[in-house]
């Protein structure tokens, strides 16, 4: 049976420290970049919180002109448009986050396959600081 | 998969719409009332709404939208049920075709012999950034919407793998805008009863009103790539790529196959039904299908005992341009990766070899979430019947299917009509 906790506020949790986590069924094997408490693909109960490389490929993405209210709080709008997409992580599962370090409206910047990795943003004040996943370009190795 | 059988049979004898639109001085019961009246007109034989025994009621989230919950006794008191048994169903924008689903499962198991389908939102009283927080929540709002997905964007993340893998251009989503305008300019009930072309010489006859240059485009295509005159929300999605915030109602009348002949001298049978779930986007094998949308077919198509060939006409969740072309591929109407090309060819034209979305499509007719699954039923009913005036096809529909998608395809529910 699962002893750790694996709620999406342990998930935040990491991130607020820089550092994304996934969860592994010990049963099967699967891996989510999610907090899961149990597997879907087992229904085994005993997961581990595991480290991510944070190293992945741009699956799919866009470009949001008319952003939602904490986007607008952010500073974001038809102006000042950004970008948001999945990345499938070089350890297989996919996540969503905003794509950062890349001009939001040159379209040339941005393609399906590009390689990424994690970065993490902080917005907000007080209580509602809080730390998001984000992506930027690979740095050449 | 086990094939499954409804325990008896199920009809449509009745089927109404409100006007589609915005309308700041209609409440949800206001426009429920307009679909059911105009429902109960639909019945060949009469309808006495005191047959009605159970009311299931679409609706994604009166919640947010009004501020009222507990929607479903307000329509059933609202159209004179009360007591009778009134049920709220909400799976995002398929909560009335997943409501239909359930009305027809309480009639094939012998609960009730004649129930009320209905489907409602009232969209337009927010600002757009509280539509498009309210549509998010569709989505899975811990590990999505953080990352600043809107409705529109995640839409715009399937155009973009479904672009990279099958070499589809904006310029081919734009036709299925193009072609659900054509189709919803011939919908008197519709949001937009007006073609690209028309709404082209809206702009340049308001542009010429208010004493500024006309713009000019060599056609409709050009139009649509204007940045100023169709701008972009969700790259690769424009404004035209988008259904509409809509206000809208719809009733369905479903009884027992055995009860059909006493109301109806046309009536349509439910002979295939099928819904699936999914995960959100990121856990999927595959971004350019919607899985739900190939489980939920297969189910209908096997229960039915057709093939993707012997439908007629579809009704598909064009919540934007990208979605009909994933939608046309995932029912089987083309292969991956031709949506597109079928699309471009005029393949889905009203008169082409696969009509789809003849009422418009969620793009024209408009998109009040909760309403828009029953309402597809409403057109596939008037094209069997003969009854779709100017937009009437030109062969005889005898089958016909609806694919009513919710979320980004965490939902799926599609049936399959036929005319007795």
């Amino acid at each position: 049976m699962a002893t750790e906790s694996f709620t999406q506020a342990d998930f935040t949790g990491w991130l607020a420290e820089h550092k994304l986590m996934g969860a592994r069924c010990q049963s099967c094997g699967a891996l989510y970049a999610e907090a899961r408490p149990m597997c879907p693909d087992c229904f085994g109960d005993d997961m581990s919180w595991e480290p991510l490389s944070g190293q992945g490929k741009l699956a799919a993405y866009t470009v949001v002109y008319i952003p939602p209210t904490a986007m607008i709080e952010a500073g974001y709008g038809r102006d000042n448009p950004y970008v948001t997409g999945i990345v499938a992580l070089d350890e297989g599962p996919s996540i969503s986050g905003q794509i950062v370090g890349v001009d939001a409206k040159d379209t040339g910047q941005v393609a399906v396959g590009m390689p990424l990795q994690a970065t993490f943003v902080t917005r907000g004040e007080g209580d509602a600081r809080r730390t998001f996943l984000a992506f930027e370009p690979a740095t050449e190795a | 998969m086990t094939q499954r059988k409804l325990g008896r049979g199920v009809a449509v004898v009745g089927a109404g719409m409100s006007q589609f639109g915005t309308f700041p001085e209609k409440a949800t019961r206001d426009l429920f009332v307009e679909a059911f009246r105009e429902m109960r007109a639909s019945v060949d034989k009469g309808l006495d709404p005191r047959d009605i025994e159970a009311l299931f009621i679409g609706n994604y989230s009166s919640d947010l939208f009004e501020h009222q919950g507990h929607t479903a006794p307000i329509m059933a008191d609202w159209v004179g049920l009360t007591p009778r048994p009134a049920v709220r169903i909400e799976d995002a924008c398929a909560s009335s075709g997943v409501a239909l689903r359930q009305g027809i499962m309480a009639v094939a198991s012998g609960l009730h012999d004649v129930v009320l389908v209905g489907g409602i939102e009232k969209m337009s009283n927010l600002p757009t950034a509280e539509v498009t927080d309210t549509l998010a929540t569709a989505g899975d709002v811990l590990y999505e919407i953080p990352a600043g997905f809107t409705f529109p964007g995640f839409y715009g993340a399937i155009a973009s793998a479904y672009m990279a893998r099958y070499g589809a251009t904006p310029e081919a989503l734009m036709r299925v805008g193009i072609k659900n305008h054509e189709n919803g300019a011939l919908n008197s009930k519709a949001q937009f009863n007006i073609s690209i072309g028309g709404i082209m010489q809206a702009r340049q006859a308001s542009a010429a009103k208010k004493g500024r240059p006309v713009p000019q485009w060599s056609d409709e295509m050009a139009f649509l790539q204007d940045d100023v005159y169709n701008p972009m929300i969700a790259w690769p999605l424009r404004l035209f790529d988008c259904s509409p915030i809509t206000d809208g109602a719809a009733a369905l009348l479903l009884v027992s196959e055995e009860l059909a002949g006493s109301f109806s001298d046309t009536p349509i049978a439910i002979i295939g039904a099928g819904q699936a779930s999914d995960r959100a986007l990121p856990n999927r094998p595959d971004l350019t299908s919607l899985g739900a949308a190939r489980h939920a077919s297969q189910q209908a198509y096997q229960m039915a005992g057709v093939t993707p060939q012997d439908v007629k006409i579809a009704e598909v969740h064009d919540c934007f341009t990208v979605a009909e072309i994933v939608a046309t591929e995932d029912l089987g109407f083309f292969e991956p990766g031709q949506g597109f090309v079928a699309a471009e060819e005029g393949l889905t034209a009203r008169n082409g070899l696969r009509p789809v979305n003849t009422s418009g499509g969620l793009k024209a007719k408009g998109h009040p979430v909760g309403a828009s699954g029953a309402a597809q039923v409403i057109e596939v009913w008037k094209q069997m019947r003969g009854e779709a005036g100017p937009r009437q096809v030109d062969r005889d529909v005898d089958i016909a299917l609806t694919h009513n998608v919710g979320g980004t395809g965490q939902t799926c529910v599609v049936h399959i009509f036929e005319r007795r």
